[in-house]
């Protein structure tokens, strides 16, 4: 491989770790409350509403069918209001942000649902708010299941950035496309599809090890 | 002093059409400073009654006051601040697993907006309490089931409650810790002057701790008085289900006839047996006997079968029932 591409391939971990990092973040920031509201909208839970929960259900259910191949490109008009534009690794964190924020919502809600009713029964009788059960009774009981799930989600944002090189996305995933598949270079394909392997294991492997060493 | 009064609490729930009434009827009161049972077997209703008590249940008739004040009228504000002065311990414990003993019991005083330093002091206070000072930084996992049960103890009279209310909660554990808990409840109680609420199915725990108790069969009130009372004498099918052990025996003759004796502390000192023979002649045949202790007063009880001849029968039973002995009948007949 020439230095060029070696080059590239190192800017590529770049941008695909920006890219990953970014969109993780701004997915957390919108699902981690939406995964919330839809545990606590449930049936029996403690802000239980079947309006507001068939509504947000709904709407994660259709953002979660589509294939987030279609998602880029329905949302290239979208991005380009946000970034100026619809290329390069800025404007990718817009359509990855939008696929991951209902899986970030459902992955939430499942972790928050292990939590023993029992405990929620314990808060309730200490006449504690609904918003303090959520923030000192809830969501710590929950934060290891939380951590794993996470660990999942950053290593599902991953595999969609390199996705997301197909509609000119930067990235080691865009970097495998044009080398590797458009000019048949197969050891830059090798290269970048093993890099990403080794990114998706160590983000999986950190998220166990940091899940074991806080669940008490 | 009234803690609570329950007046005609309905409860029914509705599921998918279908009506279930978990409770009918029950009126009742709770005094300061005793320690109330409330018994049944499972699916009777005491688990809904109790949370009728601090409306984690909302009754669907009647009404449940806690000092005069009628729970179902207040917001949902006032009800939290009124179910901070009813503390509540869980058959499961209900722990939070990923914080350390202290902070568990830090809890409540958290929710009170107690600042921390303060709370911290109270926790250690309270921990002292249940004999848990040294655990205070571990967490609930690793502690034995009866220690949890000691946390959750300390957790519920961290923030000063007026009641306690237990439910099951020595259900999960072995005879041992059963007792010790037990005692630890007993001594709050005299110590802090503490009103509690027991929900058992467990007999054994209503004689050791128990002022007074309700029997609860199929969501109704079946009796309710005084332990030492209901023991010597149960009046409903549900108390002398709990109160009595079953009895195995059969009459040996189609006119022979068994009766159950049941006697206290005063009348266990008196050879009532042997004074039988010796005044009356008549003789008994005594089929199984026990005694056990109940809020201190030693209880007896014997299943006798009583001789052929209606006349022996009637004259043993009125000599028994004149020297202040609960006589019962407890024949059965195929």
């Amino acid at each position: 491989m020439s230095e060029y591409i070696i080059e590239t391939i190192g800017r590529g971990i770049i941008e695909t770790l920006q890219m990953t990092f970014f969109a993780s973040l701004l997915a957390y920031a919108a699902g981690l409350p939406l995964g919330i509201l839809l545990y606590t909208t449930a049936k029996g839970r403690i802000l239980a509403n079947r309006p507001v929960n068939l509504v947000l259900g709904f709407i994660v259910n259709i953002m979660r069918s589509l294939p987030f191949l279609i998602l880029l490109v329905l949302l290239i008009p979208f991005t380009r209001f946000l970034t100026g534009s619809s290329i390069g690794t800025t404007a990718s964190v817009v359509p990855l942000t939008v696929g991951a924020i209902p899986i970030v919502a459902r992955m939430v809600e499942s972790s928050l649902s292990e939590v023993p009713d029992g405990i929620i029964e314990a808060a309730e009788s200490m006449g504690a708010s609904p918003l303090f059960i959520i923030l000192h009774f809830i969501l710590p009981e929950a934060t290891p299941s939380l951590v794993f799930g996470a660990a999942i989600n950053i290593a599902t944002v991953l595999g969609y950035s390199a996705m997301a090189g197909v509609i000119g996305g930067g990235g080691l995933g865009a970097i495998a496309l044009q080398y590797g598949y458009y000019r048949y270079q197969k050891d830059v394909l090798f290269t970048t599809v093993s890099i990403l392997v080794v990114m998706v294991m160590l983000i999986q492997e950190s998220g166990s090890l940091i899940t074991r060493k806080i669940r008490k | 002093m009234e803690v609570f009064r329950l007046e005609h609490v309905e409860k029914t729930y509705k599921n998918e059409g279908r009506e279930f009434q978990a409770l009918k009827d029950i009126s009742l009161s709770i005094n300061e400073g005793e320690i109330f049972g409330i018994i049944g077997m499972s699916g009777a209703g005491k688990s809904t009654l109790v949370r009728t008590l601090n409306r984690l249940e909302k009754v669907t008739g009647g009404s449940v006051s806690f000092y005069g004040r009628d729970l179902a009228g207040l917001s949902l504000p006032e009800i939290r601040k009124v179910r901070r002065q009813i503390a509540m311990i869980f058959q499961n414990f209900n722990l939070l697993e990923q914080r350390n003993v202290e902070s568990n019991v830090m809890q409540p005083l958290r929710i009170a907006g107690v600042p921390k330093d303060m709370g911290r002091r109270k926790a250690l206070e309270m921990l002292e309490v249940v004999g848990l000072t040294d655990k205070k930084n571990e967490y609930p996992a690793r502690l034995s089931g009866g220690q949890r049960q000691r946390v959750a103890i300390a957790r519920a009279l961290a923030a000063d409650p007026k009641v306690l209310l237990c439910d099951e909660a020595t259900s999960a554990l072995d005879p041992k810790m059963t007792g010790e808990i037990l005692d630890l409840l007993k001594e709050i109680n005299r110590k802090r002057k503490l009103t509690i609420v027991i929900i058992t199915h467990e007999m054994s725990v209503v004689e050791k701790i128990c002022d007074r108790v309700a029997i609860i069969d199929d969501g109704k009130l079946a009796e309710i008085g005084e332990v030492r009372e209901i023991f010597r004498n149960p009046r409903s099918e549900a108390a002398s289900k709990l109160v009595l052990p079953g009895n195995p025996f059969d009459p040996s003759g189609r006119d022979s006839r068994l009766i159950r004796l049941v006697f206290d502390g005063t009348a266990a000192g008196r050879p009532f047996i042997a004074e039988l023979v010796e005044q009356t002649g008549k003789k008994v045949n005594i089929l199984s006997a026990n005694t056990k202790s109940v809020g201190g007063i030693g209880y007896g009880q014997m299943v006798l079968e009583l001789p052929k001849g209606e006349a022996d029968q009637e004259l043993i039973i009125s000599f028994f029932r004149e020297r202040g002995l609960s006589v019962q009948e407890v024949t059965r007949r195929e």
